[in-house]
């Protein structure tokens, strides 16, 4: 098929997508007018039943916790299908004679040094950013916050480390094993505070912490703020291991996955290179 | 007009976006272009849950009794996030065993898979 061939089949397809869409617009309530009623009954309970200010970390962690548990686990089946496919293939990279993989070529090229600008912006950003994140992973039920948007931030500390030029830092500050463990109690710690709640003859996922006397407080909102929390360090570490993976396969010659089999020895090679 | 504005502007992205994929020479290229038309869905869910007047649902500083927008669909659009960086980051792995097993990442040159 012809590039124009497509477009002309493209437009006809666009043209179909576009009438069902205004067709569904119109049977919408309009802008402005949502009509509920599940929204609204959660803002008039959600203060007295969770001692939450945060309305949507409340619905995320506690009204729809179980869904949310899903989606935990579709970010951590991505970092584990992230390093599936990205693993070194047998035979790869060994063969052909004079023929450079792209790996190789990428070890060769020359890379203009980081300039001492972006250094010192990304070394300064280190600490602030890592704050902040641990601050919205902790105060989920106070806040715009939560789980999902500190892990990211967190993750980025780690990133700026990258940034500022030190890859090797990076990876030392981020070994495959501790992100893998962190990984692992982040999110089986969710599944687990809800199995903890089966075990007392209580729903799953049911809030049974204590709720605290003043909403949005720190210590309020019970089983809110420890699944945050545990959200937190799951996002940042897969965070962390998918961004890795990818540097991996762009920087260094071999997967992480492979280095970690390797164990000590090729950690010793490269802080010899180093 | 403001009625459906929000909702018009969802259809545009998503046509965007999947003009861009449609026409792309890039795997890295297509893989923002499915970025852009899931980016969408954000617009789509908070804009059916907007409330005339409303301020975002969060009460620390105030009153309970305020009139707020819709909290749950912006609980289901932090989800779409998410799943959007799960789905992207795996998209992503797959464009790098594709320009190491062919050596390229237009569309167009890659063999048709086999099984």
């Amino acid at each position: 098929m012809t590039p124009r061939q497509r477009l002309w089949l493209f437009a006809f397809g666009a043209a179909g997508l576009v009438a069902c869409y205004l067709w569904a617009f119109a049977g919408l309530p309009g802008f402005g007018n949502y009509p509920g009623p599940y929204g609204p009954a959660i803002l008039r309970q959600v203060i007295a039943q969770t001692n939450a200010t945060a309305a949507v970390s409340a619905i995320n962690f506690e009204y729809r916790g179980f869904d949310t548990v899903g989606e935990e686990f579709i970010l951590f089946t991505a970092a584990a299908g992230m390093a599936v496919v990205l693993r070194r293939l047998r035979g790869e990279r060994q063969g052909e004679q004079g023929e450079e993989s792209p790996a190789e070529q990428a070890a060769s090229r020359q890379v203009p040094a980081t300039s001492s600008a972006v250094r010192v912006v990304s070394v300064l950003l280190v600490g602030p950013t890592a704050v902040i994140g641990w601050w919205l992973a902790t105060h989920a039920q106070t806040n715009p916050s939560g789980g999902f948007q500190g892990g990211v931030i967190l993750a980025t500390a780690f990133f700026l480390v990258y940034l500022s030029g030190e890859f090797l830092v990076f990876r030392r500050l981020s070994p495959v094993v501790a992100l893998d463990v962190a990984e692992a109690v982040g999110a089986g710690g969710f599944a687990a505070v809800g199995l903890t709640a089966v075990a007392m003859s209580l729903p799953y996922l049911y809030n049974y912490l204590p709720l605290g006397t003043i909403p949005g407080a720190i210590s309020s909102s019970g089983t809110i703020a420890l699944i945050s929390f545990l959200v937190g360090i799951e996002v940042a570490a897969a965070f962390v291991l998918i961004i890795g993976e990818l540097l991996d396969q762009t920087l260094l010659r071999g997967g992480g996955r492979e280095r970690r089999q390797g164990g000590g020895q090729g950690r010793r090679q490269r802080e010899e290179s180093a | 007009m403001m009625q459906v504005f929000p909702f018009l502007v969802v259809a545009w992205i998503v046509l965007m976006g999947l003009y861009g994929m449609v026409t792309s020479r890039d795997l890295i290229h297509l893989i923002v272009c499915l970025i852009v038309v899931q980016s969408s869905t954000y617009v789509l869910l908070l804009g059916v849950g907007y409330v005339t007047g409303g301020v975002a649902p969060y009460f620390f500083d105030i009153s309970p009794h305020v009139k707020a927008v819709d909290p749950v669909v912006q609980a289901l659009t932090l989800t779409d996030v998410v799943v959007e960086a799960a789905v992207t980051a795996l998209l992503l792995s797959f464009a790098v065993q594709a320009h190491k097993r062919f050596g390229t990442l237009d569309p167009h040159e890659l063999a048709p898979f086999k099984g």
